[in-house]
């Protein structure tokens, strides 16, 4: 039991959170009729994802990626590796981050616009109103 | 329909957990992605770039055209949200206008071809549905607005030594621009910063971003090959690429800035540039 916790639960736990968000993000995006509603689904969607592209870049005692000055001197700086986490998933995810509110921005003009085409933004309704 | 989806979701989400087993544990330095490329970037970034902060030499310098892509996608956003609002539709004259009287609240209305008051006058065009702005709100903002852009100016400026940088300082002070919008209407934002100058200043953060990476092709350099651009400003290699990324950072900045105003101006008045919300 005790070695379940340890090599299983609290090395992996992490991992689960995320694949939980992303998966209520994807049932909201197929579930739902309400587009607003499946808009914030993408987004919890959107979140999951960067949360575990962070959690990649993690190192157990590391600090941020910005590069200590050594003290004493001007400009030695520490080289450790394994002292800073890696930065490249930060930078993906920096840049997810605003492609993210473009993207939201985009789809709640569409939406504006769907609404105001056929004054609702439940997808049956639409789709009815479609068929006639 | 919801049943069907939800077994997916079960199942898929089943299958995922499972696969994490095969996954490095969290936080461990020897995992896959820390061991390849990593390194190279924590050792190697004051050597060839003087950046201590490696977030941000990786963004503006290693993966530049990544950047100046990210950028153009955050651009076409903007220029989305304006076309697909309908931009183009230009105010009749033949409507009733309001206009207010800013220090005594008296409001005019001016008939269809009626003479309406100069823009420059005390008077303020006001929608029918305009309701008094909170004293104490709308106060708090403009003495918050001119600090909060200050400090965005310096998460612009100062993204080389601590965290910050084009996007976030970006972010900030289009924040600043927003709260102006929220506490008083749009129409105050509109007077200040119009709808042009926003776009031009969306698409001149591209231009400035693509425009310094080319440069660089006629002083015989790579594309966003930042350190043959020393000889312009009078800095040796090293430091030329520190202060290209500066001014990348610049045009990133003054694109997220310009397009989420942009994104919040249309959403927000349905694309009609009244009031707003």
């Amino acid at each position: 039991m005790m070695e379940f916790l340890e090599t299983v639960l609290t090395a992996k736990y992490n991992y689960w959170i995320y694949i939980i968000l992303m998966m209520i993000g994807i049932w909201a995006m197929i579930a739902k009729v309400n587009l607003i509603k499946k808009i914030i689904g993408m987004n919890i969607f959107q979140t999951a994802i960067i949360l575990f592209y962070v959690s990649i870049g993690a190192k157990k005692g590391g600090t941020i990626p910005i590069l200590e000055h050594a003290p004493g001197h001007g400009h030695d700086y520490i080289m450790d590796a394994d002292k800073y986490i890696n930065p490249l998933p930060h930078v993906l995810m920096l840049t997810a981050i605003v492609v993210s509110v473009a993207t939201l921005g985009v789809a709640l003009a569409l939406a504006l616009k769907v609404y105001r085409e056929h004054q609702t933004l439940d997808e049956d309704e639409i789709l009815s109103h479609l068929s006639e | 329909m919801k049943k069907l989806a939800s077994v997916t979701i079960l199942l898929l989400g089943i299958m995922l957990i499972a696969i994490t087993a095969e996954f490095p544990r969290w936080g461990d330095p020897q995992s896959p992605a820390s061991t390849y490329l990593s390194p190279h970037f924590i050792e190697k970034t004051i050597e060839e770039t003087s950046v201590p902060n490696i977030v941000t030499a990786v963004l503006g310098d290693y993966r530049g055209y990544d950047t100046m892509f990210e950028t153009t996608v955050v651009f076409c956003a903007g220029a989305a949200c304006f076309f697909i609002l309908g931009a183009f539709r230009r105010e009749d004259d033949d409507q009733i206008r309001y206009f207010r009287h800013k220090d005594t609240g008296v409001v005019l209305k001016v008939k269809p071809n009626g003479t309406r008051p100069n823009s420059r006058s005390d008077f303020e065009r006001i929608d029918p549905t305009w309701t008094p702005y909170d004293f104490i709100v709308s106060r708090v903002a403009s003495l918050m607005i001119p600090f909060i852009q200050l400090f965005g100016l310096y998460v612009v400026a100062h993204g080389h030594h601590s965290p910050g940088g084009g996007f976030q300082g970006g972010v900030i002070l289009a924040a600043g621009f927003l709260l102006l919008a929220l506490s008083h209407n749009l129409r105050t934002l509109s007077a200040r910063v119009s709808n042009k100058t926003l776009g031009l200043m969306s698409a001149s953060g591209v231009l400035i971003y693509a425009g310094w990476g080319a440069l660089a092709l006629l002083f015989g350099g790579n594309f966003l090959d930042y350190s043959v651009l020393g000889v312009l400003l009078g800095l040796d290699p090293i430091a030329a690429r520190s202060m290209g990324i500066l001014i990348v950072e610049i045009g990133v900045a003054l694109t997220v800035m310009s397009t989420m105003v942009i994104i919040y101006n249309n959403v927000a008045s349905v694309g009609a540039y009244d009031e707003g919300l």
